[in-house]
C-alpha cells in the first residue's frame, strides 16, 4: 500500500526522490537521430586479455591457428573474470603485448586476429529458446562463458550479479537506459532500434534472480526512447510487473546507486551493493547482449561505440567488433589527421584521454571522442587557488567535501582523505566540472585512490615478508637447539663408553656442523 | 545552581585562561599541531587542573594557614601540581604510548604550566569555597580544552591550505591566535562577576 | 624556631605522602618494553635488507624507539616511510640519506648457478628455493629485492632486474599543474600513513 500511495504521490510530481547534487553539461547527442551503423570488419583484430573488472584471461589459441566468430581463444584465470571470443573468422598472427585503452599508456598481453573476410561464425554453442524452463544456473553459466561484462563502461562481470541469493531476494529489476554521459548516443539508438531485444534480456534477467518488477529508467531527453520501449512493453504480454519511468536529465544519473535512489529512494549505503536492497541494475546494451548470448548463442564481440566529438564531421553511432582498431574507427568516418586534436576513450565527463590511437575497442568502449583542444570544456593547465565558493560540494552527488578531499590529496595526508571517504568517491567529474577555478579535483582523488592502494599494497607485502623472516628465524632457532640437543645427546652416549674414543663423535659433529 | 552555571560559562568562556589571560600559551602553541594531540593534552591538562585546584585549596586551608605558612604556598601548590603531573604521565604512557609521544616534553612540562598554578593561586586569592575552586578549576580546564583543539583544528586546515611561505607554520599559528583571542573578546560582556 | 619546624615537617610529610603515591602509580602503571617499537615496525617495508645499518627491520625499529637511530636509515621505504615514523614519533622529518632506487627483484641466471645454498641461507625471507646441486631459483612474488643473496654467490650468477610493472598496479600521478606540485612539497608534518 504504501508503495502505491508513493507510485501516486510521484506520478502527482508531490513526492519526488532524487539524488543530491549533479550537474546538467551540455548534451550534444548530435548521433541521437542517425541511425545505428555496422562498421566494416577491420583487417586485424586485437584482443587484450583483459578486458573486464577482475583477473586477466590466458590465451587459449597459438599463433597459425583459424579462429571462428564467437570461438572462445582466451580462458578466464579465477572467479571474477569472464573470457574472451574471437570478434570475427581469421587466423591468429600474433600473441603478444599491446597498447590497451587505460590512462597509463601500458600494455597487455594481446591475441591478433587477421581477418579473412569469411566472417564465418563457430555454431558449436546451442541457442537456448527455452529460457523461461530452464534453471538459472544454466543461464548464468551461459551468460559467464558468452563474456559477457556490464557494457555501459564499467565492464563488470556480468554473471556474478545474476544469481539468486536467499538472504537478498531480487525484488526489482532496473534496466539503465539513462545514458547521461554527453555525446554518447549507444542506449538511446539501441532502445529504438532493439526494443524487443532489450526486453527479452530483460525477462531473462527476471526469470534468472526471481524478481517480479522490473523499472526500465529512462532520461526525459530521449522521449522517443521511453515512446518505443512503452510500445515494446505492451506488446509484450508477459511482461507485467515493468513499466518505463521518464527521469529528470541530471549528470550523473545513470550512475548504479544515484539511479537506485531516483527511482526507489533507497539509499546503497557506502561498501555495499544494490542487491542488499533487493535491487540489480543493469545496463541495456547489457541486456541485449544477456538476449544475443540466451536466446541466439551468440557471445559478446561487438558492442555499440559513438564516435563523435567536434571534430569528426560524420559523427556515428556505429556497431563495433572487439578488438577493431581505433584509428580504423576515426578513419571510416573521415577523419584521418588525428594531430592536435584530444581524443577521448568513453564520455566528456567519466571517460579518459587516449595516449595512442593503436588501442583496439574493448568491452568498456562505450564512445571515442576527438574534440578540439580549444572546445574541451576544462582544459585544466591553469589550476587556480580555491576560493571556498562550495560550488563542488552542491554538485557531490554522494555528499562529500571535494576541495577539502582535494587539498588532503594533494598534501599527501591520506588518512585525513580517508576520514573525509575518499572511496566513496564515484569519480563522476561534477565537481571538476563546476570548478570555477579549474581545480582537477578528480585527478587529485584519483591519485589519492592510487597512492593508497599502492600503500595497502605494500602493508600486505611487508607483513607477508615479516611473518617469512620470522619463520626463518624460528627455523634457525629451533635447528640450533636441535643440534645442541643432539650433541649433548651424542657426547652422553658415547662419554661413558670409552675415554679414548670419546674425540671422535665430538669431530663428527663438528664436520657436521660444518657442512 | 545559578552560581555553578555563571563560573563554569566565566571560566570557560569570559575568563579564558588562554585567550584572555594569556596563561598556558606554550602547549597551546606547542601540542595544537594535530587534534588528536590536542584532545590528549586537553584531557590531561583537565586532571591535572581540577584536581590541582581542589588539592591546593585543602593544603590551603587546612595546612598553610592554620600553620600561618601561607608564604609557602607557591612550593607547596608546585610540589602538588608536579606529582599529579608525573602520576598523568605514567598513566598516559601505559594506556596510550602514541599519544605519550605525540605529547612529549609538553606532558611533563604540564608541571610549569602557569595556567594549572594560576588557577589555583588565584582560587586562594579570591577566597573561594571548596566547591566554587574546583569548579573554577574544571571551568578553566574546559575553557583550555576548548580553545586548544578549536585552534588544533583550524591549524590543521591551515596547514593543507596554499598560504604564503612567510607565513607557514608559527606566523600563522600566532596571527590565528589572535584572532581567535579577538573573537573570545566579544564574551567579555557576557557575564558580569 | 617553632615556625620554621612546622614549615620543614609539613613540607617534608607533604612530599613524603606524594612521594608514596608517586611509587605505587608506578607499579600500576609499569609499562613493560616498548610499545612503539611494534608500531616502528610495522611501518617498514621489512625487506630486511640492513641498509640501515641494523641486521633487519625489528632491530632498526628498537633502535628508532630508544632514541639510538634517526628516523631516515630505511632506503627502501622512502620518504613514505621516513615521513610516517617522524610522525609518530613526533620529531621533524630528516632528508633521505640515500635515494630509494626503483624496486628490483633478484633473479638466478640458473644455467651458471652451481647449487651452493649459500644464497637460500642469506635469504632473510625464505624466497629462494632449491637443494644442493640444484639449481636455485627466486620466487619473484616473494623477493624484497634486499640485494643480500648477491654478495654470497661464489659464481655471481644473481642478478638484481627491475620489478616488472603492472598495468593493475598503476595509479595515477599528480595532476601536471604548478599549484599541485607546490602543493605538494609544502606537505611537512602529518604526510604519509593511510
Amino acid at each position: 500500500m504504501p508503495a502505491m500511495l508513493r507510485k501516486l504521490a510521484q506520478r502527482l510530481g508531490i513526492l519526488q526522490h532524487s539524488f543530491a547534487g549533479g550537474v546538467h553539461p551540455e548534451m550534444y547527442k548530435v548521433t541521437a537521430a542517425r541511425p545505428v551503423e555496422v562498421a566494416a570488419i577491420a583487417p586485424i583484430h586485437i584482443l587484450p586479455m583483459k578486458q573486464h573488472i577482475g583477473e586477466a584471461c590466458s590465451p587459449l589459441v597459438k599463433v597459425g591457428d583459424r579462429v571462428l566468430r564467437g570461438q572462445k581463444i582466451a580462458k578466464s584465470e579465477g572467479y571474477l573474470s569472464v573470457p574472451v571470443h574471437a570478434p570475427t573468422s581469421g587466423r591468429v598472427v600474433r600473441i603478444e603485448e599491446h597498447a590497451i585503452p587505460h590512462p597509463s599508456g601500458m600494455g597487455l598481453p594481446c591475441i591478433f586476429i587477421e581477418s579473412d573476410g569469411d566472417d564465418e561464425s563457430d555454431t558449436t554453442l546451442e541457442p537456448l529458446t527455452n529460457w523461461r524452463e530452464l534453471n538459472p544456473a544454466i543461464l548464468r553459466e551461459r551468460a559467464r562463458m558468452c563474456g559477457l561484462a556490464g557494457l555501459g563502461g564499467a565492464v563488470f562481470p556480468t554473471f556474478i550479479k545474476l544469481v539468486q541469493d536467499k538472504r537478498f531476494p531480487i525484488e526489482t529489476v532496473i534496466l539503465n537506459g539513462i545514458e547521461c554521459e554527453p555525446w554518447l548516443t549507444n542506449d538511446h539508438r539501441l532502445m529504438l532500434e532493439k526494443p524487443h531485444d532489450i526486453l527479452t534480456g530483460m525477462a531473462i534477467v527476471m526469470h534468472m534472480v526471481g524478481a517480479k518488477s522490473g523499472i526500465i529508467a529512462i532520461e526525459d531527453n530521449k522521449p522517443d526512447a521511453a515512446e518505443s520501449m512503452r510500445r515494446a512493453l505492451a506488446e509484450a504480454s508477459e511482461m507485467q510487473g515493468v513499466h518505463v519511468v521518464v527521469l529528470p536529465t541530471r549528470y550523473p544519473q545513470g550512475s548504479e546507486k544515484q539511479l537506485i535512489y531516483s527511482l526507489t529512494g533507497k539509499e546503497v549505503e557506502a561498501g555495499r551493493l544494490p542487491m542488499h536492497i533487493g535491487v540489480l541494475c543493469q545496463n541495456v546494451g547489457t541486456s541485449k547482449a544477456l538476449f544475443e548470448a540466451v536466446v541466439q548463442a551468440r557471445p559478446l564481440t561487438e558492442r555499440l561505440v559513438t564516435v563523435s566529438g567536434d571534430a569528426v564531421e560524420n559523427p556515428a553511432t556505429l556497431s563495433v567488433r572487439l578488438g577493431t582498431p581505433v584509428r580504423s574507427l576515426f578513419a571510416s568516418r573521415g577523419l584521418d589527421d588525428l594531430t592536435g586534436l584530444h581524443l577521448l576513450h568513453g564520455g566528456p565527463m567519466m571517460g579518459e584521454r587516449l595516449k595512442s590511437v593503436d588501442v583496439p575497442v574493448v568491452k568498456s568502449t562505450t564512445g571515442l571522442l576527438a574534440m578540439r583542444t580549444e572546445t574541451m570544456m576544462l582544459a585544466h593547465t591553469e589550476e587556480q587557488p580555491c576560493i571556498r565558493c562550495g560550488h563542488c560540494s552542491e554538485a557531490c552527488p554522494v555528499h562529500l567535501v571535494p576541495n577539502l578531499l582535494a587539498d588532503a590529496c594533494r598534501s599527501d595526508q591520506f588518512d585525513r582523505a580517508e576520514n573525509y571517504q575518499l572511496f566513496d568517491c564515484i569519480e563522476c567529474g561534477s565537481c571538476s566540472y563546476v570548478c570555477p577555478a579549474n581545480i582537477p579535483l578528480v585527478h587529485y582523488f584519483r591519485y589519492g585512490k592510487g597512492q593508497i592502494a599502492q600503500t595497502r599494497r605494500e602493508q600486505v607485502f611487508a607483513e607477508a615478508s615479516r611473518k617469512r623472516s620470522e619463520a626463518r628465524e624460528r627455523r634457525i632457532e629451533a635447528e640450533k637447539t636441535e643440534k645442541a640437543a643432539r650433541r649433548s645427546r651424542v657426547r652422553r652416549d658415547h662419554a661413558p663408553a670409552k675415554p679414548v674414543e670419546s674425540a671422535e663423535p665430538e669431530n663428527n659433529d663438528a664436520t657436521q656442523e660444518k657442512s | 545552581m545559578t552560581e555553578i552555571a555563571l563560573i563554569l560559562l566565566s571560566a570557560v568562556l569570559v575568563n579564558n585562561y588562554v585567550l584572555t589571560k594569556f596563561l598556558g600559551i606554550c602547549p597551546f602553541l606547542g601540542t595544537s599541531g594535530k587534534v588528536e594531540t590536542a584532545v590528549g593534552m586537553s584531557f590531561a591538562v583537565m586532571f591535572v587542573m581540577t584536581l590541582a585546584s581542589t588539592a591546593s585549596w585543602l593544603v590551603q586551608e587546612y595546612l598553610l594557614v592554620p600553620l600561618d605558612l601561607e608564604y609557602l604556598q607557591t612550593i607547596f601548590f608546585i610540589l602538588i601540581i608536579a606529582s599529579l603531573v608525573q602520576f598523568i604521565e605514567m598513566m598516559i604512557h601505559k594506556t596510550s604510548p602514541v599519544l605519550y609521544q605525540g605529547l612529549g616534553i609538553f606532558l611533563p612540562l604540564i608541571t610549569t604550566n602557569c595556567a594549572v598554578l594560576g588557577v589555583a593561586i588565584l582560587n586562594v586569592q579570591q577566597e573561594q569555597t571548596f566547591l566554587t575552586s574546583a569548579l573554577y578549576g574544571f571551568g578553566a580546564a574546559l575553557g583550555f580544552a576548548l580553545v586548544l583543539i578549536l585552534f588544533s583544528g583550524i591549524r590543521e586546515r591551515i596547514e593543507i591550505a596554499p598560504v604564503p611561505e612567510l607565513f607557514k607554520g608559527s606566523p600563522l599559528a600566532l596571527i590565528t591566535a589572535g584572532m581567535m583571542s579577538l573573537a573570545f573578546m566579544g564574551f567579555s560582556g557576557l557575564v558580569k562577576i | 624556631m617553632t615556625q620554621l619546624l612546622y614549615a620543614l615537617l609539613s613540607l617534608g610529610a607533604f612530599a613524603l605522602v606524594a612521594g608514596i603515591v608517586l611509587a605505587v602509580a608506578q607499579k600500576v602503571f609499569h609499562v613493560e618494553g616498548d610499545p612503539m617499537v611494534e608500531k616502528i615496525d610495522n611501518l617498514l617495508p621489512q625487506t630486511q635488507c640492513g641498509q640501515c645499518g641494523y641486521p633487519g627491520c625489528k632491530p632498526y625499529a628498537e633502535a628508532v624507539s630508544g632514541g639510538v637511530a634517526d628516523v631516515n636509515h630505511c632506503v627502501p621505504g622512502g620518504e613514505r616511510t621516513m615521513l610516517a615514523i617522524a610522525d609518530l614519533m613526533g620529531v621533524e622529518p630528516k632528508d633521505l640519506e640515500a635515494e630509494a632506487t626503483a624496486p628490483m627483484i633478484a633473479f638466478v641466471r640458473e644455467d651458471e648457478c652451481i647449487g651452493c645454498t649459500l644464497c637460500i641461507k642469506a635469504c632473510p625471507v625464505d624466497a629462494i628455493i632449491g637443494a644442493p646441486k640444484q639449481y636455485h631459483t627466486v620466487i619473484s612474488d616473494h623477493c624484497t629485492g634486499c640485494t643480500l643473496c648477491i654478495e654470497p654467490c661464489p659464481v655471481d650468477c644473481i642478478d638484481m632486474l627491475m620489478k616488472p610493472e603492472l598495468i593493475e598496479h598503476w595509479s595515477w600521478p599528480l595532476p601536471d599543474t604548478q599549484r599541485a606540485r607546490l602543493g605538494h612539497d609544502r606537505r611537512e608534518t602529518h604526510a604519509g600513513h593511510a
